[in-house]
C-alpha cells in the first residue's frame, strides 16, 4: 500500500508541500498560513492553550476533533471574528505583512445568505468594496456559473433548497478570489447525497483556484477524502498530525481511506476511553 | 381552463359576502319595520344621507380635514418612533438614557390627557394632530426597536467578514432584517391613528368626520352618525389596504409574502 504512504509529523512546521501550481489562474496562489502559540480564553476557559501550525501555500487541511475542543475558534481567530489572548499568526512568508481584506473568506454551516437580496446580488456581497467597479455583476455571474446556479441568479435565496443554498454561500465566498478560505463544518447541515456532491465541488473549486484550504469538520471520512493533511485538535492543542498521501481523485470507501479514517478514530476513542477511566 | 379562472373570480367575491349579506337583510329588517329607523336607519337612508352632504361638498371637505390630520400626526409620529427607535436599537448608550421615560409616557392612557390639551393648544388643530402622534408613536417605536434587536446575528457576523462598512451593514444588513416588524408597528399605528382621531374630533373640534357624527346627533340625524362611523370604517380599511400593499412590495422577499 505504497501509495497511501502515512506519515505522522509531530513537529510542526517540517514538511513543504511539493509545489502545486503555485500561479492559479488568476495570478493568485494561495497563502501560507503560520500560527505561533496560539491563545484564546473566554474568562476563565481556556480554549486554545499555545497552538501551534504551519500550512504551506496551497494545501488542504481537515481540521478534526470534538466538539468544544477549540477547533471553530482557531477559524473564527484566524478569519479575524475574534481577538486571540495571546500568541500570533499570519499568512503569507512575512509575519509583519497584512493580505488585502478579501484575501481571508470563511464559509460557515449556514449558508447566511441575505434573503432580501437575489441570489446574484448575495454572490456580489462577497465582492466587498470592489461591488462597484466595473464587471463586477459579470465576475458574480461567472462565479454563480461555476458553482451551477447560474440560472438561479434572480431568485430569492427562501425558494433554493439546502444544498444550493450553500453553494450560493461558497460562490459567494469564491468571488473574490481569497488566497485562503476557512471552512466550518460547511456541509454539516445537508443530507447524505447532497454532501456528497458537495465535497466534489468543494475539491474542484480548490484545485481550480489554488487557495490553501482549512476545514473544521465532524466527519472523519469527509475529512480524509478531502485534506492533503487532518489534524486533530483535542483541548485547545493538535494531538495528531497526519499526511494523507492517497492520490486524487479519491475514491469514497477505498481501503486506504478506511484505514485512514480508522487510525484517526482510534485516537479520538483512545482518549475518551483514558478519561472516562480517570 | 375557464373552470380555474371561474374559481378566481369566485374567490375574489367571497370574503365581501358576509358584508353585503348582512346589508341586505339590515336593509329589509328596516323596510319590514322590524328595526325603527329612529334607532338604526336602513342602509339606503344612509346611502341618501352621503348623497346628500357629498351634494353639498360638506362630507368632502370633513373628510378631507380628517385625512390630513391623520397623515400629518402619522408622519410625524412615524418619523419620531421610527428614528428613536433605530438610536435605541444601534445604542445601548441612547437605549439607557431615554427608554425609562419613553417606557413611562407610553403607561398613560393617551387620551386621559385630552383636558390637559385642550388647555394647551385649545380646540385648534394642533390638538387633534398632538394626541394622533402621541397615539402612533409608540406602536412604531417598540416594533422598530424590536426589529433592529433581532436581525439575525449571525448575518451581521457574514457582513463584518465580507468588510461591510457601518453604514453597508445598516443599510443593506439591519434595516431589512427589521423591516417586517416595522410594517407590523405601522399597521397597529394605523389603528390607533383612526381611534384618536375619532376621540379626539367628538370631543374637541369645529369640522372633521367626527365633529359632523356630534352636530347630527344634536340634531337627531342618525343616517348622518352612521354615515360617519362607516366612514371611519372606509378609511381605516383604506389605510390598512395601503400598508399591507406597501409590505408585500418591501418584502417580496419573505416566504410569508410569495404566492405559490
Amino acid at each position: 500500500m505504497t501509495s497511501a504512504a502515512l506519515r505522522l509529523d509531530q513537529a510542526v512546521p517540517a514538511y513543504r508541500r511539493e509545489a502545486r501550481d503555485e500561479t492559479s489562474s488568476d495570478g493568485r496562489p494561495g497563502l501560507s498560513v503560520t500560527i505561533r502559540n496560539l491563545e484564546k480564553s473566554f474568562g476563565d476557559n481556556r480554549v486554545l492553550k499555545g497552538l501551534d501550525l504551519f500550512i504551506p501555500s496551497g494545501q488542504f487541511v481537515s481540521i478534526v476533533g470534538k466538539s468544544g475542543c477549540g477547533k471553530s475558534t482557531l477559524l473564527r481567530l484566524l478569519v479575524g471574528l475574534d481577538k486571540p489572548t495571546g500568541g500570533a499568526f499570519w499568512f503569507g512568508p512575512h509575519a509583519d505583512e497584512k493580505p488585502d481584506s478579501s484575501a481571508v473568506r470563511v464559509m460557515f454551516q449556514e449558508p447566511r445568505l441575505l434573503p432580501w437580496a437575489r441570489v446574484l446580488s448575495n454572490v456580489e456581497v462577497g465582492l466587498g468594496p470592489a461591488r462597484r467597479e466595473p464587471g463586477a455583476r459579470d465576475r458574480a455571474l461567472s462565479t454563480l456559473h461555476g458553482v451551477g446556479l447560474g440560472d438561479r441568479k434572480g431568485e430569492w435565496p427562501s425558494v433554493l433548497s439546502g444544498g444550493q443554498r450553500q453553494r450560493v454561500a461558497l460562490a459567494r465566498a469564491l468571488v473574490s478570489h481569497p488566497r485562503v478560505m476557512a471552512f466550518d463544518e460547511p456541509l454539516g447541515a445537508l443530507d447524505a447525497l447532497t454532501r456528497i456532491s458537495m465535497q466534489g465541488l468543494l475539491e474542484q473549486v480548490w484545485r481550480d483556484q489554488g487557495f490553501t484550504a482549512l476545514m473544521v469538520t465532524h466527519d472523519v471520512a469527509e475529512a480524509v477524502m478531502l485534506g492533503d493533511r487532518v489534524i486533530l485538535i483535542e483541548d485547545g492543542v493538535i494531538t495528531l498530525d497526519l499526511k494523507v498521501d492517497i492520490p486524487r481523485p479519491r475514491r469514497r470507501g477505498s481501503p486506504e481511506i478506511a484505514a485512514l479514517e480508522g487510525r484517526i478514530l482510534d485516537a479520538l476513542f483512545k482518549d475518551q476511553r483514558a478519561s472516562e477511566g480517570a | 381552463m375557464s373552470d380555474g379562472l371561474l374559481a378566481k373570480r369566485a374567490r375574489g367575491f367571497v370574503p365581501w359576502a358576509l358584508p353585503v349579506g348582512l346589508l341586505l337583510i339590515w336593509e329589509a329588517a328596516s323596510q319590514l319595520g322590524i328595526i325603527s329607523g329612529r334607532v338604526l336607519p336602513a342602509p339606503s337612508a344612509v346611502a341618501a344621507a352621503g348623497w346628500r352632504l357629498a351634494v353639498s361638498g360638506e362630507l368632502f371637505v370633513n373628510m378631507g380635514v380628517s385625512a390630513l390630520r391623520a397623515a400629518v400626526g402619522l408622519v410625524i409620529g412615524g418619523t419620531l418612533g421610527f428614528v428613536l427607535g433605530l438610536t435605541n436599537g444601534l445604542s445601548k448608550k441612547a437605549e439607557l438614557i431615554t427608554d425609562t421615560l419613553l417606557q413611562m409616557i407610553r403607561n398613560v392612557p393617551h387620551l386621559a390627557l385630552i383636558p390637559l390639551v385642550i388647555l394647551w393648544f385649545g380646540i385648534d388643530e394642533a390638538a387633534k394632530v398632538f394626541l394622533v402622534v402621541l397615539g402612533v408613536f409608540f406602536p412604531i417605536y417598540i416594533n422598530t426597536l424590536h426589529g433592529i434587536r433581532t436581525v439575525d446575528p449571525q448575518l451581521i457576523e457574514m457582513g463584518r467578514t465580507y468588510g461591510m462598512t457601518r453604514f453597508e451593514l445598516f443599510w443593506r444588513v439591519i434595516l431589512p432584517g427589521a423591516l417586517p416588524s416595522i410594517f407590523v408597528g405601522l399597521r397597529y399605528a394605523l389603528g390607533f391613528m383612526w381611534l384618536t382621531l375619532i376621540v379626539a374630533e367628538t370631543i374637541a373640534a369645529t369640522s372633521g368626520v367626527g365633529y359632523m357624527a356630534m352636530q347630527a346627533r344634536e340634531f337627531l340625524l342618525v343616517d348622518v352618525v352612521v354615515l360617519s362611523i362607516l366612514i371611519y370604517a372606509l378609511l381605516g380599511k383604506l389605510a390598512d389596504s395601503t400598508a399591507r400593499l406597501l409590505e408585500r412590495t418591501c418584502l417580496a422577499w419573505h416566504p410569508a409574502f410569495q404566492s405559490k
